[in-house]
């Protein structure tokens, strides 16, 4: 038996302390800026400056986004539960009236009710900001793309509390999510590149889109890319990807997946 | 007759081949003041782990207010009980009011406890103030508000005195003897012995995970037989005939120089051994007796068990 009453109190201290050291205004600030600067000087380097179309706009938002949301989830999480035990205050805690899978759903509903308003306020205010001089059609990819960064957030901060419960100490909980980090937004890619030059023509090269579900960084740019069929046309995928890859909802679901599996597996070793 | 707050059954707890808790068996009864005490690693935290359900025994059984602290019906009584941690961590960037609520509402306690509850330990005054500014002291004190939340019957207090000020100490005991005559029971650590002694009601000594001694600290002194320290002040060096005399009765610790004379006493041969001092008459100018503290006690099973 789930007691609501104590998730949503440890829920609301966790969203209360971020508010109010202000991580969730820091951390919209830094969203909205990026974002308002990619949209005016992203095609700097091709010699102009001003707005674009949205899809390139986007483009360009998702290079930066996939970098800069796992490592800010997984920052904010990794001390969730490693800290109380660190500080002895789990004990504590754990003394009350209270599950461990209590404590942790609320340290997760917490933090992730920070980060959600963090993403929805900062490229909300964007948005806002860029929407008087976009087309309405435009505002709803961008819409999407604001939904795919914050089922991404929610999915590092899922790997992030996993850190927590399995890392004995805070210097290897950091030191976890800083590699879980470099692994799924550098390393992978790199892997499966190295993969296909190696394999292009055999049968591992067919299996590479499928490889690419298993990072919730690749599905977001899935979700944000390939869907569109521009973009498709643009970076020259119309032809490669099967038709999976290109269904929002199934790729929406698998980055959901994320969200609850490594939530589920720290729910089960947090004992 | 009540039950007790408190009922270890060949409690047993191993990490790996170590046991850190090994056969410990007793009761803890309805509105005892019951200390608990012995050296670093005997076995004193893992035992209060257990008695609060954060860890499980390898065997035995132990039940808290009637009930087992495995399973489910475990989580009601932890809103009866009230937990003072050795190492308190609380979160500096609360104030004191909003740490009190915040546990509150964790152990299902009325929020209206809390300013009373402030009061009680003496932080009204810093209420609205960051827990990170208070001072060891008053964070001692803002644990055990939050250790009264819920009116509990039943605290565990670990080295509830650590790092406090004497004066502070004293108000500690002060308001623990305030809880004990609203029949609230307790158990405490401490490593200082001299400090509990005079205040519970019986002691458990652990030595190396098993229970050395348990019994009021009167019965474990006398069961220790531990031999009262005399020191006489002698105006004149005592004659061998005198040494001897005394000696009968206690064995002489340290020859006499400067005019001190040193006896170890059993307890039963005091009363013999000052009427012989008494006899000396002029030659003997001060006595000083010296009662064994509960730490040699514990030195003493220290020396017998292996």
């Amino acid at each position: 038996m789930i007691d609501l009453v104590a998730i949503r109190t440890v829920a609301a201290k966790e969203f209360r302390d971020r508010l109010r050291n202000r991580w969730v205004l820091a951390v919209s600030a830094v969203f909205t800026l990026f974002a308002l600067v990619i949209a005016y000087f992203g095609a700097a380097q091709q010699g102009e400056v001003g707005l674009r179309g949205i899809e390139v706009t986007i483009a360009s938002l998702v290079s930066l986004v996939i970098y800069l949301i796992p490592l800010i989830a997984l920052l904010l999480g990794f001390d969730a539960i490693v800290g109380e035990r660190e500080r002895g205050s789990l004990e504590l805690l754990l003394s009350l009236p209270i599950s461990r899978a209590e404590l942790l759903l609320g340290k997760y509903s917490g933090l992730a009710a920070a980060l959600s308003m963090a993403t929805l306020a900062g490229f909300g205010l964007a948005g806002v900001l860029l929407a008087t001089r976009l087309p309405f059609a435009a505002l709803y990819h961008y819409a999407g793309f604001m939904l795919s960064a914050l089922l991404l957030g929610l999915a590092f901060l899922s790997l992030a509390l996993l850190v927590s419960v399995l890392c004995g100490d805070r210097t290897r909980a950091s030191g976890a999510a800083i590699a879980l980090w470099f692994f799924f937004v550098l390393v992978f890619d790199l892997l499966l590149l190295g993969l296909l030059v190696i394999q292009g023509d055999g049968p591992a090269g067919s299996l590479l889109p499928w490889l690419m579900l298993l990072n919730p960084a690749d599905l977001f740019r899935a979700l944000n890319m390939f869907g569109s069929d521009e973009l498709r046309a643009f970076y020259g995928l119309g032809s490669v990807l099967p038709d999976l890859m290109t269904q929002p909802l199934l790729l929406g679901g698998l980055l959901t997946g994320w969200i609850v599996a490594p939530l589920a597996v720290a729910l089960w070793r947090f004992r | 007759m009540n039950p007790p707050v408190i009922e270890l059954h060949q409690v047993e707890r191993r990490f790996g081949t170590l046991a850190a808790v090994d056969g410990v068996s007793f009761r803890v009864e309805r509105g005892e003041l019951f200390g608990l005490t012995g050296h670093n690693g005997a076995g004193k935290s893992t035992l209060f782990k257990m008695m609060l359900g954060l860890l499980e025994p390898s065997a035995g059984s132990v039940r808290v207010l009637g009930t087992p602290t495995r399973g489910a019906a475990f989580r009601a009584v932890r809103r009866r009980i009230g937990y003072l941690p050795e190492q308190l961590a609380l979160y500096d960037n609360l104030s004191g009011a909003e740490t009190l609520a915040y546990f509150a509402r964790l152990k299902g306690a009325k929020l209206q406890q809390v300013v009373p509850l402030l009061d009680k330990v003496g932080l009204a005054h810093a209420a609205q103030r960051r827990v990170g500014t208070y001072s060891k002291g008053m964070r001692q004190r803002l644990g055990l508000a939050q250790a009264l939340l819920g009116d509990p019957q039943l605290l565990f207090l670990d080295e509830p005195t650590n790092g406090l000020d004497p004066e502070a100490i004293h108000a500690f005991y002060q308001l623990l003897s305030e809880l004990r005559a609203q029949g609230v029971s307790m158990i405490l650590t401490s490593h200082i012995l001299a400090e509990i002694q005079q205040r519970v009601d019986r002691v458990a000594i652990l030595k190396a995970g098993k229970l050395a001694a348990l019994g009021t600290v009167q019965s474990l002194r006398e069961a220790a037989a531990l031999p009262l320290g005399v020191t006489l002040s002698t105006s004149r060096p005592l004659t061998t005939d005198e040494l001897a005399r005394l000696d009968r009765h206690a064995p002489l610790r340290q020859a006499a120089d400067a005019g001190q004379l040193q006896l170890a006493c059993p307890p039963l041969a005091k009363m013999a051994l000052l009427a012989e001092v008494a006899a000396l008459g002029a030659a003997v100018r001060d006595v000083r007796l010296a009662e064994p503290s509960l730490e040699d006690v514990i030195l003493g099973y220290a020396g017998v068990t292996p």
